[in-house]
């Protein structure tokens, strides 16, 4: 099964990190996306630029509306994500557990829906 | 005389509906990778089962042709629906390519598969609870239903959406692997003490408790121990049969709740009491001592004290402390707070209660306001204690604790009080 991880931390705290410690981080995703590349999990993933170069886009009755800033203002904001191939919940879970953002912030596993025919 | 026979059989085929039902479905559940079709499959074994066997006899083992009847006609209900859809194909190319060897492979742990998968943590924990009262233990979703003051139809769409989960998103059907078996094993043993604890203390309405629920709760506590024998899941159910030992003598014919001190130590079920100690005792040979474990150690040094008195408290707030170092919770420190009073005198007690509140937690809770007024009254101190009472009748929603607290209040000189 295929499994997007969605990895939400908290921006404000990612921008207070010192540097050796944002180093270090990234060093750590590094390492994680090596690691599943061998295993095999790996798909693909992106990290994303901070929320405030979020764009917001509705269309609505044919009138394209675009407003700034992310769909919803929460305390941890989305800020990359993997896709990943699982054998299953758990072997997803057990992957996405280690992803470095783990740690500070939280992962959201979502399967990713197969449509049929 | 061929009546007879016939009614026979269908006394044997009810009886190995209630005593196997579940073992079948878990295997089924196994075979044909899906809840739904599963049940269906189930139906269909028994509803053939009672048209075959008044005929032909019973087979020699009855739950080995239930489960290969019950395969057989998921082949031919995936074959004959009109609406086959990719997951139906899957099912129905794995059914026909399992072996016999397979099928049978495995077959001890398909219940253990079931209790795990319905206790996934990635399900809510109402939805684990549902389901596994549902699958694991055959209730209708009716009976689960009013067993959690929960409208039906509400239950059956919790229990239809968990079933949606566990398909789409992939939970396995499994038991867990050995590095993540303690943080599973922690979620199901919590399942099961949420239902035993439902069923003690039904956190809302007009009876104290659901005994049902209890025994459901030790049912499948004693499931666990049979197939997994880890030592909290056999803490666990020590303090299950602790705590149910009392279960005659914590509430007056009227309906009335009685505290621990106040209890008929005659009405404690010695035999359960037996057993709960001697599975405390093998839970903390082990070495590998958790909260239920430690729970079940203080409920047993209560159930072993004679009467109230010789209770022995000093052993009981050392527990409390080793249960405090595993477990950092504000209840268990308030329950802490409530075996030092007993211990060293009631101001003890307070001191730490109000610790525990002036830091700002459990101020909400009704029983941090019990236990000061308990403490309050032995004290003398009058005023104080109806203050903690009042503030408990407030906060607590089941109707016996409501007229306990009431009483309380009449017997502190009370008069203006809310209806019993």
């Amino acid at each position: 099964m295929k499994y997007l991880c969605l990895i939400y931390d908290d921006e404000q705290q990612m921008m207070k990190r010192p540097r050796d410690e944002t180093g270090k981080m990234n060093a750590d995703y590094m390492t994680f996306t090596e690691g599943i590349r061998k295993s095999g999990h790996y798909l693909g993933g992106d990290a994303l630029q901070p929320t405030h170069t979020a764009t917001t886009v509705r269309s609505r009755g044919g009138k394209v509306s675009t407003t700034d800033g992310p769909f919803a203002e929460t305390k941890e904001q989305l800020g990359g994500y993997y896709l990943i191939e699982a054998k299953d919940l758990n072997d997803a879970i057990q992957v996405a557990s280690r992803i470095p953002s783990a740690k500070f912030g939280s992962i959201e596993v979502r399967p990713i829906h197969v449509y049929t025919r | 005389m061929r009546e007879d026979s016939g009614r026979d059989v269908r006394d044997h085929v009810e009886a190995i509906y209630r005593s196997d039902s579940r073992r079948v479905l878990a295997t089924l559940i196994r075979l044909l990778g899906d809840f739904d079709l599963a049940e269906e499959a189930l139906h269909d074994a028994f509803a053939a089962a009672l048209e075959s066997w008044p005929e032909n006899g019973l087979p020699a083992n009855p739950r080995t042709w239930l489960i290969s009847t019950g395969r057989f006609k998921a082949i031919d209900r995936l074959r004959r629906t009109d609406r086959f859809d990719s997951a139906d194909a899957n099912a129905l190319e794995r059914l026909v390519q399992t072996t016999a060897p397979e099928v049978e492979e495995g077959v001890e742990d398909d219940r253990l598969r079931l209790i795990f998968t319905c206790c996934h943590p990635a399900l809510s924990p109402d939805a684990q609870i549902a389901l596994t009262l549902r699958e694991v233990c055959g209730l209708t979703t009716e009976e689960v239903a009013r067993s959690f003051l929960t409208p039906a139809p509400t239950l059956a769409q919790r229990i239809v959406r968990a079933k949606a989960k566990i398909r789409d998103a992939g939970i396995p059907y499994e038991i867990p692997s050995l590095p993540e078996l303690p943080a599973r094993l922690d979620s199901v043993l919590h399942v099961i003490y949420l239902v035993f604890n439902e069923g003690y203390l039904a956190s809302s309405g007009a009876s104290l408790t659901r005994e049902d629920l209890s025994a459901e709760a030790i049912r499948l506590g004693r499931l666990l121990v049979e197939l997994l024998p880890e030592p909290e899941a056999i803490g666990l159910l020590a303090l299950m049969l602790l705590h149910e030992a009392r279960r005659a003598s914590r509430t007056s014919p009227a309906g009335e709740m009685i505290l621990l001190e106040d209890q008929d130590r005659l009405l404690w079920n010695r035999e359960r009491i037996t057993e709960g100690v001697s599975l405390v005792e093998r839970a903390l040979s082990s070495r590998r001592i958790g909260p239920y474990s430690l729970q079940a150690a203080i409920a047993a040094l209560h159930a072993e004290a004679r009467d109230a008195p010789s209770t022995d408290w000093s052993q009981i707030v050392g527990l409390y402390d080793v249960l405090l170092e595993v477990e950092r919770s504000s209840v268990v420190a308030l329950n802490r707070a409530a075996a030092i009073a007993m211990r060293d005198g009631p101001e003890a007690g307070l001191t730490i209660i109000d610790g525990i509140t002036a830091r700002g937690e459990l101020d909400d809770y009704y029983l941090s306001h019990a236990a000061r007024g308990d403490l309050y009254k032995r004290l003398g101190r009058v005023g104080d204690a109806v203050a903690a009472y009042r503030r408990t009748l407030e906060l607590v929603t089941q109707e016996p604790e409501r007229r306990f607290v009431i009483r309380r209040l009449r017997e502190l000189g009370e008069t203006e009080l809310p209806e019993s």
